[in-house]
């Protein structure tokens, strides 16, 4: 369909108000269209951070972020955040509405026929696992944490955006719900052609789903290339212990889960 | 005019301050036995929250039939306008001394005298105070309305003023009231802040 | 109870202007917090001084400031309208302050995320979910009002204070019994309506229910 979209981060910096060091510094990255990067790292390293610069919730101090070649900053932030999907990590569902209307709101802002939004919404909801008929019209707080993150990322697809910047989207979904999920996020990117960013703390998921990974630590990147170049070569100790690569159990489990998560592409 | 400011001011005060005396000595046993008895804080739950929604003139002037005019039945009706916001705070601020803390306190070996004297009394005390200063400031402000039912105070000077066109003890009432509502309140502040502190 | 029922029409239409004086001063009012306390939200050193400034109006007895305002605008009901309003703002912006501050910081960053200008975001996401609170301020604003409007009765206006004033003029007690008894009776009713609407204005349930 409508393709993702080349997202380019040159030397970019960003630093809080009142803090005495940058969250993120001096990242460079290429991200190609349709391409399914994953951001691995520990607590604090700066993943929500770099995620939140693309759409602009945070301004860089230096650097910039191209998108389709073009500038962010120079982009209207609104405009921008309506043609980029979001999942966060907090899930932030709008307590005020139903599911419907929270996975509509995107759709709804740009303008969509009611039908068309009814439409969309019960798809979207088949594909989190959400049987729409019984999700479709309750609140927020009548969900479970799982089934909350789920429509989170229902809505974060809606538009059909050519980026997706995901948030450890699938936290609290259980093992067998994630395995499903992951391999329709897998699936829709695909099919869309979709560039997506990834933040997990999840190593396992982390294989699974990366075309490439990227390790960040204390703002940094540590380390990126495909799984494969990461597991041979890891950029550095830190990245090493992170992915386990000495592990041979360990890799040969990550191999097989991946293989057969993404046999189909 | 200024020694009359000066008497109605004192009357202001006195009645305010026994309106706010006779609350709190029915009002904070009141919160003690409403945070023990669940009948009796229900009960009490209810009549504050008519208590609070019931305009202070109204309470007034309904109770003009029955107690009569004067300084007895204003300080009556503020006191009873009272109660509910002491009770109340009283109730919350015992309720809200953790459990732990009696527990440890039943095992160092203090009856249950000393546990309330000692450990839940001084821990309620915050919450408790401050609904003393919200009795206290809204006392204040209406005992300026006791002139209606002939019981002084400064409310006096404003009528006056208002009935006969003459400014000067119209704007004195008026400001020496609103000054020592502000000063009650921020009184109320301080103590309230002292109380936390420790 | 006997002025009641012999002059129920006249009891209800003092009630009826009461009613109007409070509403037209609380829509006011209203207009006036919502952007003030939207403002304040926003800047909390704004929101400091503005309801700083706010309480101290808040605090000031009733009688006085009226008896101030008669002096400037004459009597009748209209510096009884100007100190409704003044009187109202101080709990209309608190609350105000306190629902838009009381919404998830989530939510907020999902609606910029997501695409939603600053004005979506407070219109469809901020304003209502503070919806309950500020019906609650409303509440007490308008329970504040009725009492504060009986006084109209003593500065020339309308109202069932003037059952009140009168009555206690003409020494006929009844009459006095009879516009407290309305007052108070109006105050009750007016306070559960808004309990109600309080009770409906949240569909989503509210977490801490
Ligand atoms: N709004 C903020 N204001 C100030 N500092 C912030 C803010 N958000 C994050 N930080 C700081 O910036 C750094 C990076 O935070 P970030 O949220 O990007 O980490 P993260 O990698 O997503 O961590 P986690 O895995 O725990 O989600 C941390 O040191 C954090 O304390
Ligand atoms: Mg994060």
């Amino acid at each position: 369909m409508n393709g993702g979209a080349a997202l380019r981060f040159v030397a970019a910096s960003a630093r809080y108000p009142g803090a005495d060091r940058d969250a993120i510094a001096e990242i460079d990255l290429d991200v190609a269209p349709g391409e399914f990067v994953v951001l691995l790292g520990p607590s604090g390293c700066g993943k929500s951070t770099l995620l939140r610069t693309v759409n602009r919730l945070v301004a860089l101090a230096r650097g910039r972020i191209e998108l389709d070649g073009a500038d962010v900053a120079a982009t209207d932030p609104v405009t921008l955040r309506r043609g980029i999907g979001y999942a966060i990590q907090a899930v932030g569902l709008f307590a005020h509405m139903s599911v419907a209307r929270n996975v509509a709101v995107v759709p709804s802002l740009l303008g969509w026929e009611p039908a068309r939004i009814a439409a969309r919404v019960d798809e979207l909801l088949a594909l989190v696992r959400l049987d729409p008929a019984r999700y479709r019209d309750r609140f927020p707080r009548a969900l479970s944490g799982g089934e909350a993150q789920r429509v989170g990322v229902a809505r974060a697809l809606a538009a059909e955006p050519r980026v997706l910047l995901m948030d450890e989207p699938f936290g609290a979904v259980d093992a067998i719900v994630r395995t499903e999920l992951q391999r329709e996020l897998i699936d829709i990117v695909a099919r869309l052609g979709t560039t997506t960013l990834f933040v997990t703390h999840d190593v396992e998921e982390a294989l699974r789903l990366a075309d490439r990974l990227v390790v960040m630590r204390d703002g940094r990147i540590e380390g990126q290339g495909t799984v494969e170049e990461l597991l041979e070569a890891p950029a550095s100790p830190y990245v090493r212990a992170l992915l386990r690569a000495d592990d041979p159990i360990d890799r040969a489990y990550f191999e097989h889960a991946r293989s057969a998560l993404r046999g189909s592409r | 005019m200024w020694p009359d400011l000066l008497a109605h001011t004192l009357q202001h005060v006195k009645l305010a301050l026994a309106a706010l005396a006779v609350a709190t000595t029915l009002g904070l046993p009141l919160g003690v036995l409403a945070a023990t008895q669940p009948r009796v804080r229900g009960l009490l739950l209810s009549l504050t929250g008519v208590g609070r929604t019931l305009p202070s003139i109204a309470v007034l002037m309904l109770l003009l039939p029955v107690l009569g005019v004067g300084t007895a039945p204003a300080v009556a009706a503020l006191a009873l306008l009272a109660i509910p916001p002491i009770a109340i705070n009283a109730d919350v601020g015992i309720r809200g001394v953790p459990l732990a803390v009696l527990e440890a306190a039943g095992g160092l070996g203090m009856t249950a005298t000393q546990r309330f004297a000692r450990v839940v009394a001084p821990l309620a005390a915050p919450v408790a105070f401050a609904g003393i200063r919200t009795a206290a400031t809204e006392t204040i402000a209406s005992a300026t309305l006791a002139t209606f039912v002939g019981a002084g105070g400064l409310g006096d000077d404003i009528v006056r003023g208002l009935q006969t066109g003459n400014p000067a003890p119209l704007y004195a009432g008026a400001v020496t009231v609103a000054l020592l509502a502000l000063a009650v309140e921020l009184l109320g502040a301080r103590i309230g802040r002292a109380l936390e502190a420790p | 109870m006997s002025y009641l029922h012999t002059h129920l029409a006249r009891v209800l239409a003092l009630a009826g202007a009461h009613v109007a004086l409070v509403a037209l001063a609380l829509i006011a009012a209203g207009a006036v917090a919502l952007p003030l306390g939207v403002a304040a939200a926003r800047r909390p050193r704004l929101g400091a001084w503005l309801l700083g400034g706010f309480g101290v109006v808040y605090t000031i007895p009733s009688l006085a400031l009226l008896a101030v305002l008669v002096r400037f605008f004459g009597l009748g009901d209209g510096p009884v309208f100007i100190a409704l309003v003044a009187y109202a703002q101080f709990m209309l912006v608190r609350n105000v302050v306190v629902g838009i501050n009381g919404v998830d910081r989530a939510q907020i960053d999902a609606a910029r995320g997501l695409g939603m200008s600053a004005r979506q975001t407070l219109v469809r996401v901020e304003l209502p979910q503070a919806l309950g609170v500020m019906l609650g301020g409303v509440r007490v604003a308008a329970i504040a009002m009725i009492a504060i409007a009986t006084l109209a009765g003593y500065v020339g206006g309308s109202g069932l204070g003037v059952l009140i004033f009168n009555g206690l003029t003409l020494h006929n007690q009844s009459m006095v019994v009879a516009g407290s008894l309305a007052i108070a009776a109006l105050a009750i009713l007016v306070d559960g309506g808004f309990r109600l609407l309080e009770a409906r204005s949240f569909p989503g349930g509210r977490a801490s229910a």
